[in-house]
């Protein structure tokens, strides 16, 4: 099963919930990896929403495994990206054509739920018209506090900085501007001194 | 008064000393032995004539040279001065507010001419004399909230009030106890404080911002908050938490009472008329051990805090390692005396 119960953490940490169809002339669904499930579970329950839906999706190391399945759910629209850099142009495309009223679902990893968000803000969309369900992997973005570069997909703390090179342990912080968690280097009190790293929620 | 400004450096060679005037007038924040979290504002009240609290900002012999210290920094990381562009009108409260209360209070150093729209600001320790529109951005070198807060101590947040909650969408942030403005812009009155342990539990950040949000103009509050650092180095911030972080390791027995410095934050709120934002200056003293023990009560007190403190909010504070060596150091000015109520020198 592609859910994960997260531990309870601090504020600033966003929690997710589970899609539910909305009532709309329009919706946007945007997923990655597994979060094609979150969609497949909603045309399942809500077969007649799909006519009415833009589907980005970016499969990820899930190769073919949900395409098929999705293009079977009968989408208005299907789109299927290398990348969210890749998608990225036709997501705020979507965003800047939609009308009021657009519901916007998100669906999958962390990183992609919070990319696809801050272009839902920046189009002007509130945070009552985005539903967010995580599926898959809680690999994260972080951000470096020190260089300020983001790391994607983040499963280990600690880890090293693919911009700067240090060492750096995950925090539970998180930005939703950068939509990145925080990356602060580990061994700055004792240089040289880095723990074994471990998976994020072992 | 004329106050004499110190040429010195809070970085590299260190060189920031407290005179005996700046020892004796050092906010030290502790009322009581011991200490825990808790909604400690009062209203921002001229208190003490020469104590910190008597002006709305406080100038002291640290001035210029915290302000070169702040140049420096911005020079080398820009991002410590942030603001959304929701923001530009609460950074012209800001300015007209700090503009305002230093002219008014230390008329010997700034001054304010003010014919309309037209003002012509002089601050004189610092060599400025400038004329600008107020209200146009294109009359200032820089936005208007850096601009005044390239001329003022301490830190600034500006924050936003919107959706019942306070947003830092504004600040400037080079005198910090490492948290990243860069990181928390944007972020909310719960979201910032999100890492503090303990708090949230007890409910103080609750009836903080439930007290914010009725702050009214004219009424401005402040509150001590403190922690310890290692060197007077104002730029304690995550950002380059990999380059000082190693200090911690340089204190010995011997010097830990010239090494650790006991480091103040004055916190004040000011509602903000025309954006209805709230400006948050954070201005951060900093004292040495052997210094801040030559006033007795402030000696015996701190050994008491510093003991007794609970693991988690030591380690939170950054001095959880050398906690042993300090208490140690501490507990010779302790002889066990009762300390007199409140927060001032006997």
């Amino acid at each position: 099963m592609s859910r994960f119960q997260f531990p309870k953490s601090i504020q600033s940490r966003p929690v997710y919930g589970t899609l539910s169809a909305r009532t709309g002339k329009a919706h946007l669904m945007v997923a990655d990896a597994e979060g094609a499930e979150a969609i497949l579970d909603l045309a399942a329950a809500e077969p007649a929403l799909m006519a009415r839906v833009h589907v980005i999706y970016i499969p990820k190391d899930t190769g073919t495994t949900y395409v098929e399945r999705l293009r079977a759910a009968a989408p208005a629209q299907l789109y299927v990206g290398p990348s969210f850099a890749a998608a990225q142009p036709r997501l705020r495309k979507a965003l800047a054509d939609a009308h009021m009223g657009l519901q916007i679902y998100l669906a999958g990893t962390e990183g992609l739920i919070g990319l696809a968000m801050q272009d839902a803000i920046a189009a002007g969309f509130p945070d009552g018209a985005i539903q967010t369900e995580h599926r898959g992997s809680v690999a994260r973005r972080v951000q470096c506090v020190h260089c300020k570069g983001i790391t994607e997909d983040v499963s280990q703390s600690p880890f090293v900085c693919a911009h700067c090179g240090l060492n750096l342990f995950v925090r539970d912080h998180y930005s939703r501007r950068h939509a990145a968690f925080q990356g602060v280097c580990i061994d700055a009190e004792d240089p040289g001194e880095v723990p074994a790293s471990e998976g994020l929620y072992q | 008064m004329t106050i004499q400004f110190n040429d010195e450096t809070f970085y590299d060679d260190y060189t920031f000393r407290n005179s005996e005037w700046a020892i004796r007038r050092f906010p030290f924040p502790f009322h009581e032995d011991s200490y825990m979290y808790s909604v400690n504002l009062e209203p921002h009240l001229s208190l003490r004539p020469g104590s910190v609290f008597e002006k709305t900002f406080d100038v002291d012999e640290h001035y210029v040279s915290e302000m070169r210290d702040r140049a420096r920094v911005l020079a080398e990381d820009p991002l410590r001065c942030q603001s959304l562009p929701h923001m530009t009108l609460a950074g012209w409260d800001l300015l007209e507010l700090i503009m305002d209360a230093k002219a008014r209070e230390y008329p010997d150093l700034f001054e304010l001419h003010r014919d309309g729209d037209r003002w012509h600001w002089i601050n004189k320790p610092l060599g400025i004399d400038q004329t600008f529109t107020f209200l146009d951005e294109t009359t200032l070198p820089c936005g208007p909230m850096e601009y005044i807060t390239r001329q003022a101590q301490g830190d600034f947040a500006l924050l936003d009030h919107r959706d019942d909650n306070l947003w830092m969408d504004a600040g400037m942030v080079t005198t910090q106890a490492d948290w990243s403005l860069d990181f928390d812009i944007g972020m909310n009155f719960y979201e910032w404080h999100a890492p503090v342990p303990k708090a949230h539990e007890m409910g103080v950040f609750q009836r903080a911002l439930k007290f914010l949000l009725n702050l009214q103009q004219g009424a401005p509050v402040r509150r001590l908050n403190w922690t310890m650092t290692v060197n007077p180095l104002l730029d304690t911030s995550p950002e380059n938490y990999h380059k000082w972080g190693v200090q911690k390791t340089s204190v010995t027995p011997e010097n830990v009472g010239s090494k650790y410095h006991l480091r103040v934050e004055l916190q004040t709120l000011f509602r903000l008329p025309r954006s209805n934002a709230l400006a948050f200056p954070i201005r951060c003293y900093l004292i040495r051990l052997e210094d801040l023990a030559t006033v007795p009560k402030w000696g015996r007190r701190l050994h008491r805090v510093l003991r007794d403190l609970p693991e988690e909010l030591a380690t939170y504070k950054g001095f959880i390692r050398n906690r042993p060596m300090i208490v140690d150091y501490l507990s010779q000015f302790d002889d066990g005396a009762e300390t007199s109520p409140g927060i001032w020198p006997d």
